[in-house]
């Protein structure tokens, strides 16, 4: 008894609040979204918010039930919850129900389960226990490739169902080794490998190639000097014109030959250089751009000799290449002119024309921003950017108030990946982002991902609940 | 526990409050300066206009058009959008009551409120001119053109077919059609309607809230353009068909005319038919109504759908079964004496002279003939019995397209019978019958079934000497192209040349001389034609007079099988008219008016039937 007392004076009652309210607020414009005068009772099972109300309800009591464990399970029988899920996100490839073309649903009878929301929370604890048995030591690399692999290997699952825009959510966790020591060069380099590839496909091979000698140069003028730059440029321009001429009317080769050609040609001028005159770090700079573009042509052999011809139309739809079926851009134009002509005040609750009308795909799932952005306006945007600031820094805030590496990751953990989704999906439907689908937290309808952030979200008030326990 | 990294916390917190401050500011500019999405959401009621697709023309194999199209008007409506509104103007203006007009309303709006369906469809001219002045004052409410189907004039119903309305289990099954959208049902409508549909297109126009087309939506860059549908060649000759449908008025029964070189449907009537403008546009359900109420079934195509038995015409095919299994030879002879007795069966015959050889006997229709070249080519000692010596004759039977549906391109053939080896099994045990007991097949009698069709296509194959075409309808989809490939197909029969010319010679003394030939009734001066009668025993009432025929002898044009039922003998209603389509068809220009006018004035009509 006194331990359930001491937990409930112990609870972070900031944090239940704003998932409260969030909630409230997602389900009010899920209401809107969805709203006609035929259905206007609240509790009708048959429309969305009817249905978003018992998922809700249900959300309340899995909490409650979080918080009446024991807060060592969560340490102890990480891996197990990790291992399970890699099972069902395993299990879901084979007898997943097929919606528009991805395996990504359980179908249990009424109800669909999406296991990927739920793999969150499970790849957290797994990789909040690895940091914790491996103290910070990141900077091995072994290490830091297990710790990557343990958020990858799920990643990798999902995007094989394929629903990439889950799949990329679990990058999130770069946040997570950041934190906890990685080494900064190799966290931008991660955030680098991801701008080549999605850059590669939205600009081509040629362009990202020039932009990353061009940003070599700058990194030599930066770390030697203007002469250093200004040589090495010759040298790479060189080299390419050579290898321009003699590939292109010499050999006949394509762009992929004549730049690798470049690539191998300057580098010899760069060894020189590096022997005679002892310029090591100029070689340092040498090695990153030709592993850069290495990478670069690698990812796109990949990308267009390995990958299915329906994955490379998913991953030109999720960087915004391909058209929606309405024509390219239709969504993205459709959510802009709803948020936007919500103005300072919005139109008021229920007011809506655009989401009256349904001319925005996805209104109570993905697009639920819009209903917000028209319905409240600016102000209301604010309010409900302003709650996932508060909510994000106050978990922050817990995360760091830990005594265990352990609770502190996985906190980490919680506050990235819930960063990753507000920004993504808010910044989609105002277009600073491509169309990726994925849901905003505690608003968007749906009791998949409802769940699956409650219970991340939990499982750590709980952990903070006892943080003057030791664990790990 | 020491960490070296705790810094980087305000990194984290500096990422989260960059990455809500580039949101806000981008929210600050799309809601608060730019005025631009206000304006746009405005003006952003989409309204999305199916642009239909003319239906493709039909063509006679002349070049003279058959079907062609007009405008129609349907009034649409998007509940959602409509506003308060003078109820009783409106359905004034459209020409319906005021009841009427709620009950259409409440009809759409649970269809769908946001969705447009058709309010009233096929609007008069002069409504739609009334309408189009002040359908501004109706949000929610426009105008959608559509084709309907013309006819230059009333012939061919069997053969074009009628569209008619989608119902719910098409919308389900195929994504192309929406409510309110037509589709073929028969005829040529319905077996080429992919390529007669063309794609419909669909323009994209801004609306503002007093349903004021406000001009495309992005200039049209989303819009789609409607192809029209192609255009069929058929094979029909439309003089031809006008001509047998007219010799045909007033009887039940059906021709086909087949080009024996091509497998070209020359003509194909069914009798009774219908004006084919009967079944257009408002007027279309309530004529359906009657015409399906018609006893004599004027919607029932008999040249593909009714299977008789062939009677005596059937007696080529046994004959050149006969021949080609060494059965009999063209001078074996075979008495008759009123008949064919084999025991106490007993198939009588008229009277005729005795013994005759196979061309007498075609030319007279010798019962005991054929009964007897049928029992010799299953009793041939080639084989261990009858049951196996079947299987072969079924084989040279169902190669002239008997049995099975020929695959014309026509919906609604049927197969006709001829059984098979397993069906004669079950009924008298397995492989426990003999030839005498399934005799009457020789004659076209017993459970031999053949549809008016396959008789015209049997008699094609014996015109080409040996092989056929499959009969189709569609010579080229669009101008100058060429038939379906399964229609270019060469049919070899398996009867050799020298048989059929044996067979030949009997049609043509049946026609032009001999002794007792029993169709003298149908020469022609000027065109040798060779034919066979036939009468089809019917159950339900007096025999269908049957006639197939081609001509000329040599290099034939036309090969034709007539089916007048309840005419009788064959000779007397249905090769006349055999006859005078040969002449219509290969001369152009009928001499015999005095024929002509008494086949066309006669009315025959089923025992105890009125109409």
């Amino acid at each position: 008894m006194d331990r359930n007392i001491s937990i409930i004076r112990r609870l972070d009652w900031t944090v239940i609040f704003l998932w409260g309210l969030m909630m409230v607020l997602g389900w009010l414009n899920i209401y809107a979204a969805v709203y006609n005068e035929e259905h206007s009772s609240i509790i009708d099972f048959s429309q969305r918010y009817g249905k978003q109300m018992a998922w809700i309800l249900l959300a309340v009591v899995l909490a409650v039930l979080i918080l009446v464990t024991d807060n060592k399970l969560y340490y102890f029988f990480s891996w197990l919850f990790y291992g399970v899920f890699l099972f069902l996100l395993m299990m879901v490839l084979v007898i997943g129900k097929d919606i528009n073309g991805a395996r990504s649903w359980f179908d249990i009878g009424p109800f669909s389960i999406q296991p990927s929301e739920f793999a969150k929370f499970a790849t957290g604890l797994a990789l909040a226990s690895f940091l914790a048995s491996r103290h910070q030591q990141l900077n091995s690399f072994t290490n830091m490739i297990k710790a990557v692999l343990i958020f990858m290997i799920p990643a990798g699952l999902i995007s094989l169902q394929p629903d990439m825009g889950s799949a990329l959510t679990f990058c999130a966790f770069f946040l997570v080794l950041f934190r906890e020591g990685m080494s900064l060069y190799v966290f931008l380099s991660a955030v680098l490998m991801i701008a080549i590839f999605l850059l590669s496909l939205l600009v081509g091979n040629i362009a990202v190639a020039t932009g990353l000698a061009v940003l070599a140069i700058i990194a030599l003028w930066i770390l030697f000097n203007r002469s250093v730059a200004f040589v090495a440029a010759a040298v790479i321009l060189l080299s390419t014109a050579i290898s321009f001429v003699v590939g292109r009317y010499i050999f006949n080769l394509g762009p992929t030959p004549i730049i690798i050609m470049t690539v191998v040609l300057s580098g010899l001028v760069f060894l020189y250089f590096f022997f005679r005159k002892k310029m090591n770090s100029l070689m340092v700079v040498y090695a990153f751009l030709a592993g850069s573009i290495f990478y670069l042509f690698t990812v796109d052999y990949v990308f267009h000799n390995v990958l299915e011809e329906h994955q490379q139309t998913r991953i030109n739809i999720l960087i915004g290449l391909e058209k929606d079926p309405y024509g390219k851009g239709y969504n993205l134009n459709q959510s802009k002119i709803s948020i936007g002509s919500g103005g300072v005040l919005g139109k008021g609750y229920l007011n809506g024309t655009q989401t009256k009308f349904k001319f925005v795909p996805e209104q109570s799932t993905d697009f639920i921003f819009c209903t917000v952005g028209e319905e409240w306006g600016f102000l209301g945007s604010l309010v409900v950017i302003g709650l996932f600031v508060w909510l994000m820094i106050r978990l922050i805030i817990m995360a760091e108030r830990q005594r265990t590496l352990f609770v502190r990751a996985y906190g980490y953990a919680v506050a990235s990946i819930i960063f990753l989704h507000f920004f993504i999906n808010i910044g989609m439907t105002i277009g600073l982002v491509p169309v990726i689908g994925i849901p905003l937290p505690f608003f968007s309808y749906g009791g998949s991902s409802l769940w699956g952030f409650t219970l991340l979200l939990f499982i750590f008030l709980r952990l903070d609940a006892s943080r003057s326990e030791y664990l790990g | 526990m020491k960490d070296r990294f705790v810094n980087r916390r305000y990194f984290i917190t500096g990422l989260i409050i960059v990455a809500a401050s580039v949101l806000v500011i981008k929210l600050f500019f799309i809601q608060v300066i730019d005025e631009t999405y206000r304006i746009s959401a405005e003006n952003n009621a989409h309204r999305y206009v199916t642009q239909f697709p003319a239906r493709g023309l039909i063509y006679d194999r002349n070049g003279k058009l058959l079907v062609y199209n007009q405008a129609a008007y349907d009034l649409m409506v998007i509940p959602g959008q409509t506003e308060s509104f003078d109820t009783v103007h409106l359905s004034s203006l459209l020409g319906i009551t005021v009841e009427s007009f709620r009950e259409r309303m409440k009809v759409a709006r649970g269809f769908s409120k946001y969705t447009p369906s058709v309010f009233l469809k096929m609007l008069s001219s002069e409504n739609y001119a009334l309408l189009q002045e002040e359908l501004y004052r109706y949000p929610g409410f426009f105008v959608q053109t559509r084709t309907l189907r013309k006819y230059v004039e009333p012939i061919a119903s069997h053969v074009l077919g009628y569209v008619g309305e989608v119902d719910d289990k098409i919308i389900k099954s195929d994504q192309y059609y929406k409510s309110g959208d037509y589709i073929g049902v028969s005829g040529i409508e319905k077996s080429y309607e992919t390529e007669l549909r063309g794609e419909k297109g669909v323009t994209i126009y801004l609306v503002d809230v007093h349903n004021r087309i406000k001009g495309s939506y992005a200039e049209g860059k989303y819009d789609t353009v409607a192809v029209p549908g192609k255009d069929l060649y058929s094979t029909i000759d439309g003089d031809l068909q006008r001509y047998g449908e007219a010799l045909m008025a007033n009887k039940s029964g059906s021709i086909v005319a087949i080009e024996p070189s091509t497998g070209e449907i020359l003509a194909l009537v069914s009798a009774p038919n219908y004006d084919p403008s009967l079944l257009v546009g408002r007027i279309r359900s309530d004529n359906f109504t009657k015409l399906q109420a018609d006893t004599l079934n004027p919607l029932f195509n008999r040249a593909l759908m009714a299977s008789y038995p062939p009677g005596s015409t059937f007696k080529m095919m046994t004959g050149m079964v006969g021949l080609q299994e060494g059965a009999i030879n063209p001078s074996t002879r075979f008495s008759c004496s009123m008949g064919y007795h084999a025991g106490s069966l007993t198939i009588g015959c008229h009277s005729h002279s005795s013994p005759l050889d196979l061309a007498n006997a075609i030319s007279n229709s010798c019962n005991s003939y054929f009964c007897n070249t049928f029992r010799y080519t299953l009793e041939s000692s080639k084989y261990s019995g009858a049951p196996e010596a079947y299987d072969y004759w079924r084989g040279y039977v169902t190669a002239f397209g008997f049995g099975s549906r020929l695959g014309v391109d026509l919906p609604g053939e049927l197969n006709g019978n001829i059984p098979t080896h397993a069906y004669f099994d079950r009924y008298y045990g397995k492989d426990r019958w003999k030839a005498l007991m399934i005799i009457s097949m020789a004659i076209g009698q017993g459970e031999v079934g053949a549809t008016p069709i396959q008789m015209a296509n049997m008699t094609a194959a014996i015109a080409n000497r040996g092989y056929f075409y499959t009969p189709h309808i569609i010579r080229s989809i669009g101008p100058g192209g060429t038939s379906a490939e399964p229609f270019r197909v060469r049919h070899d029969t398996g009867i050799s040349q020298e048989n059929i010319e044996s067979v030949i010679k009997g049609m043509e003394m049946a026609v032009n001389g001999g002794a007792g030939g029993t169709a003298h009734i149908a020469a022609l001066d000027s065109i040798t034609i060779c034919g066979k009668t036939g009468t089809a025993q019917n159950p339900h009432g007096k025999a269908h007079s049957v006639f197939v025929a081609f001509a000329p002898k040599e290099n034939p044009r036309i090969a034709i099988a007539v089916y007048v039922e309840n005419a009788g003998a064959g000779a007397t209603i249905a090769a006349p008219v055999a006859s005078l389509m040969i002449e219509k068809y290969l001369t152009g220009k009928v001499k015999r008016t005095d024929r002509e006018s008494y086949i066309m004035n006669l009315e025959i009509r089923p025992d105890g039937q009125k109409h």
